[in-house]
Formats: structure tokens, C-alpha cells, sequence
């Protein structure tokens, strides 16, 4: 770089590019790596260069805007139509569990207030869309247009109409980096709705499977069994919809059971997401967890049963 | 004056072009076998102008790289910073292959830069990928003798129009 040399010089000179050199870079590189996995630097950088990455995720995503814009554009009459009365019937249905919720919380308040509980459980949720871009496809990360301008912090849970979908782990001016629950690296506190026995859901990197791996063998679960989230750890609010067992197999070792859950939320699917604010307290003192537990119990079945009841 | 000018906005534009597609999402089924662009543009490069191309300056692309994918600090800088030493070590023997040969030798080059992107989520304690990983090479050398092509047309046009 250093030297300003012309095409022909180069043509045959191989020794230009000295093993030394390769060396430093490469240790350079790996110091830079040890120091990032320790100190988070990369963050401050993306912090300061939020201003260029922003406008390029844009650019990134404005294809796939335009490609769904055309389809959406070109979509024939009944398949819209269809979609429509689809919608339609699920609102109706989110409308009258809503109702039964509603009812709940008005209890809930109620005992509350005859309990002398100044606990707020009403969860506020805040509107985010994706970009479409990718910035490693054996990743499990998305992008949202939100950012700390708009009030995200680290941590919060995000979620779609069907159940969770990860967390926020980066959030920049206007843009936040959300890890999914697929993700390798990702593992969520669980219970199984119908047993209640807890569990933890490992993320498997493919798209569709979690994995719970160490389910004793002698617990009972079976292929169809909900998981909701338990709110152990704090970071999810208990309550919510993580995913369905598809399978049940020893493991290799014969000691335990390894299970595969399919994730409620469409996770390749959503383009609108939701992100929770006034989470429980997390590591409250033991008190104001019970106070979190009997209502989302309590919500539980009753959100289970309405499809039925509705029908 | 002016030929050297458009040879640097191919050379910057491509560059930026490759960042974007590197980024741009594919349908779910089609994201694993993304080619690693910004390497497949890299090559290219590195073999034509290896005045402009070099070590550091893939250094500082990689941690561009890096800077835009939000992962990890130095692990795109790496991976370039090999693949650009493979390439300007063997570039000689590299420009005078025939296409085909080339788009093998960039088979190689993309394969081993997989090897390298394991060993360092390896060693940062990351699960390992499954088997579609390996495809996305695959794909960047299909992708090689049209994207030769296509710049060497370019650099051509721009030095026939002065």
C-alpha cells in the first residue's frame, strides 16, 4: 500500500507480499477479536458509525420492500380476498379472548387492590417492523427499525401474534439487533403448560426446531405439549407461547429424554413485531413473583379454551 | 487522468456493491448458499491491482465488514487478511489460469476460508453450523467466471472509451 507501484512491476513479483506481514495482520486481527469478545468494542464502533451502517441497511432492504410491494401489488383478487375473511376470523377470535382477558385483569386488579399489591401487570407493547437484511444467514439475528431514540433497550423481549421471538441484544440510534429464540447461542426458560414441569428450550439454528435437551426420563411429555414461557430468569414474562413438542427420543447417553419443539412464532414469516415493555420485576424479592404467577395461570387455560368456546 | 478515475469508482463501487448484496436477505430457503461476495470481489481485485490491494487494505475492509455485520470484531479482517495472501502469493500463476482453473482455485480459496471462519467461531465458543455451511462456496464458485467476466468487459470498455 505504502509504495505506489504500476501494474507491470507486479506482474511476476511474487515476493511482495512477505509472511511477516501476514503475521502482524493476522495477530492484529486475532488481538482485536480476544478484545472484542471481552470488552464489547464493536459495539461503541457501530455506535459512532450508526449514521452510515443505518442508511446501508436500508439500502440492503429496499429490494425485498420493492419485491414484496410488487407482490402484494399483483396479488390476485380472491387470494387477498381469503386473506381477508382469514384475518377477519382471527381478530374475531383475538377479540373475544381479549374480552375473557379483560375480565381477568379487572379480577386481577381487584384482588390486588384487596391485597394491598401496588404491582402494575399490564404489559405495554411497542410497534416495530423488520429491516430485511441478513447479516449472517447461520445466525439467527433480525433487524427492526427502533432504536434508543424510540425508547429500546437491551433485553427486551420481542414477540409476534403467535408467540415469542427472541430478545434485543444490540440497539443502535435507529436500528436494533434482535437475537431469535433458534438462535444457537439463545436458551429460554420454559414450562409445559400441561405438566408445568420446567425446562429450558436451546435455540438448534435451524429455523423451525428448538431444542430441550435433559428432560428426565420419567417426566411426562408428549408430542403436542404446549411450552409457555416461565418467567424464571426475568428477562420473559411468564405466560407466553414459546412452542409445541414435535418429538420425544431418549438421548445418546440413555439418561435423559431429548425433546424437539416447533416455535409458535412465526419467526421466517413476520414482518411486524411486537417489543414488551414493564417487564415484571426481575429479580424481585419472592413476593412479587407470586404476585406474577396465579394471574398468567390463571390466563393460561382460559386463553386455551376460548378457541372452542368461541366456536 | 480520467481512466484511472473510473477505474477507481469500479474498484470503490464494487466494493460497496458487494457490502450491499452481502447483505441483502434471500429467501429462507436460499440464505445459506449466499456467496461471500465481498472475498469473490476481493479476489478479483487482488489479482488485477495488486497496488491497491493489500494486506492492510483488506485488513480495513474485513473490519468494515465487521463494523456492518455487528458479530464479532475482527473476524471478517481475518478471513480476508488470509484470503488475500493466498491470492497475491500465487497471483502470478493465479491471472494466467485459464477460467475454469480459476474458478477452482476460488473453490479452494472459499472452502478454506470456511475452515477459518470455524476455527475462530471455535475458538469464540459458538455452536458449530450444520451442513448447509458448506454449500455457499459451492455457489461463489459458480458465481466466478461471471463475475471475471463481467469486470474484466468493464475495465475494458473503460480503457477503450479514452
Amino acid at each position: 500500500m505504502a509504495i505506489a507501484r504500476t501494474d507491470n512491476a507486479t506482474l511476476f513479483a511474487e515476493g511482495t507480499v512477505s509472511t511477516l506481514r501476514l503475521i502482524v495482520y493476522l495477530a492484529f486481527a486475532v488481538a482485536l477479536m480476544v478484545l472484542d469478545h471481552r470488552g464489547g468494542y464493536l459495539e461503541l464502533l457501530r455506535h459512532a458509525g450508526s449514521a452510515v451502517i443505518e442508511p446501508i441497511y436500508r439500502l440492503a432492504a429496499f429490494p425485498a420492500d420493492v419485491a414484496r410491494a410488487t407482490r402484494t401489488a399483483v396479488a390476485t383478487q380472491d387470494r387477498l380476498a381469503s386473506e381477508n375473511r382469514e384475518l377477519r376470523e382471527q381478530l374475531l377470535l383475538a377479540q373475544a379472548r381479549l374480552n375473557r382477558l379483560d375480565t381477568l385483569v379487572a379480577q386481577n386488579a381487584r384482588l390486588k387492590d384487596l391485597l394491598d399489591a401496588q404491582k402494575n401487570l399490564g404489559l405495554t407493547v411497542q410497534f416495530a417492523r423488520l429491516i430485511d437484511v441478513d447479516p449472517d444467514p447461520f445466525r439467527h439475528r433480525i433487524v427492526l427499525d427502533v432504536g434508543s431514540h424510540q425508547g429500546i433497550v437491551v433485553g427486551q423481549p420481542v414477540i409476534d401474534a403467535h408467540g415469542i421471538m427472541g430478545q434485543i441484544v444490540e440497539v443502535l440510534p435507529n436500528t436494533a439487533v434482535a437475537m431469535l429464540i433458534t438462535d444457537p447461542t439463545h436458551a429460554i426458560p420454559v414450562v409445559v403448560e400441561r405438566t408445568g414441569l420446567r425446562t429450558i428450550a436451546h435455540g438448534s439454528g435451524a429455523i423451525d426446531r428448538l431444542e430441550l435437551p435433559n428432560i428426565p426420563i420419567s417426566a411426562d411429555v408428549k408430542v403436542g405439549d404446549k411450552l409457555l414461557t416461565s418467567g424464571l430468569g426475568g428477562r420473559f414474562p411468564a405466560g407466553f407461547p414459546v412452542g409445541e413438542i414435535v418429538s420425544v427420543k431418549p438421548d445418546n447417553s440413555g439418561m435423559f429424554n431429548a425433546a424437539i419443539a416447533h416455535p409458535s412464532a412465526a419467526l421466517d414469516r413476520s414482518g411486524e413485531v411486537l417489543l414488551l415493555h414493564d417487564q415484571p420485576q426481575p429479580y424481585g424479592p419472592p413476593a412479587a413473583s407470586e404476585d406474577v404467577g396465579p394471574p398468567a395461570e390463571l390466563a393460561g387455560p382460559a386463553t386455551a379454551r376460548t378457541p372452542e368456546s368461541t366456536q | 487522468m480520467s481512466r484511472s478515475r473510473a477505474q477507481g469508482w469500479l474498484f470503490g463501487g464494487s466494493l460497496a456493491i458487494a457490502f450491499v448484496l452481502q447483505l441483502m436477505p434471500l429467501p429462507q430457503l436460499l440464505s445459506p448458499f449466499k456467496p461471500y461476495w465481498v472475498a469473490l470481489v476481493l479476489i478479483y481485485w487482488a489479482i488485477e491491482l495488486p497496488g491497491r490491494v493489500g494486506l492492510g487494505f483488506a485488513f480495513l475492509l474485513g473490519a468494515l465488514g465487521d463494523v456492518l455485520t455487528g458479530e464479532l470484531l475482527g473476524e471478517q479482517a481475518l478471513r480476508l487478511v488470509v484470503l488475500t495472501f493466498i491470492v497475491l502469493r500465487f497471483r502470478a500463476r493465479l491471472r494466467f489460469f485459464p477460467v475454469w482453473q480459476q474458478t477452482v482455485a476460488v473453490l479452494g480459496l472459499l472452502l478454506n476460508d470456511r475452515v477459518v471462519t470455524l476455527m475462530v467461531r471455535g475458538f469464540s465458543g459458538e455452536a458449530m453450523p450444520s451442513a448447509v455451511f458448506w454449500f455457499a462456496p459451492l455457489i461463489g464458485m459458480l458465481v466466478w467466471p461471471f463475475l471475471f467476466l463481467l469486470f474484466d468487459d468493464l475495465r475494458t470498455r473503460l480503457r477503450v472509451s479514452d
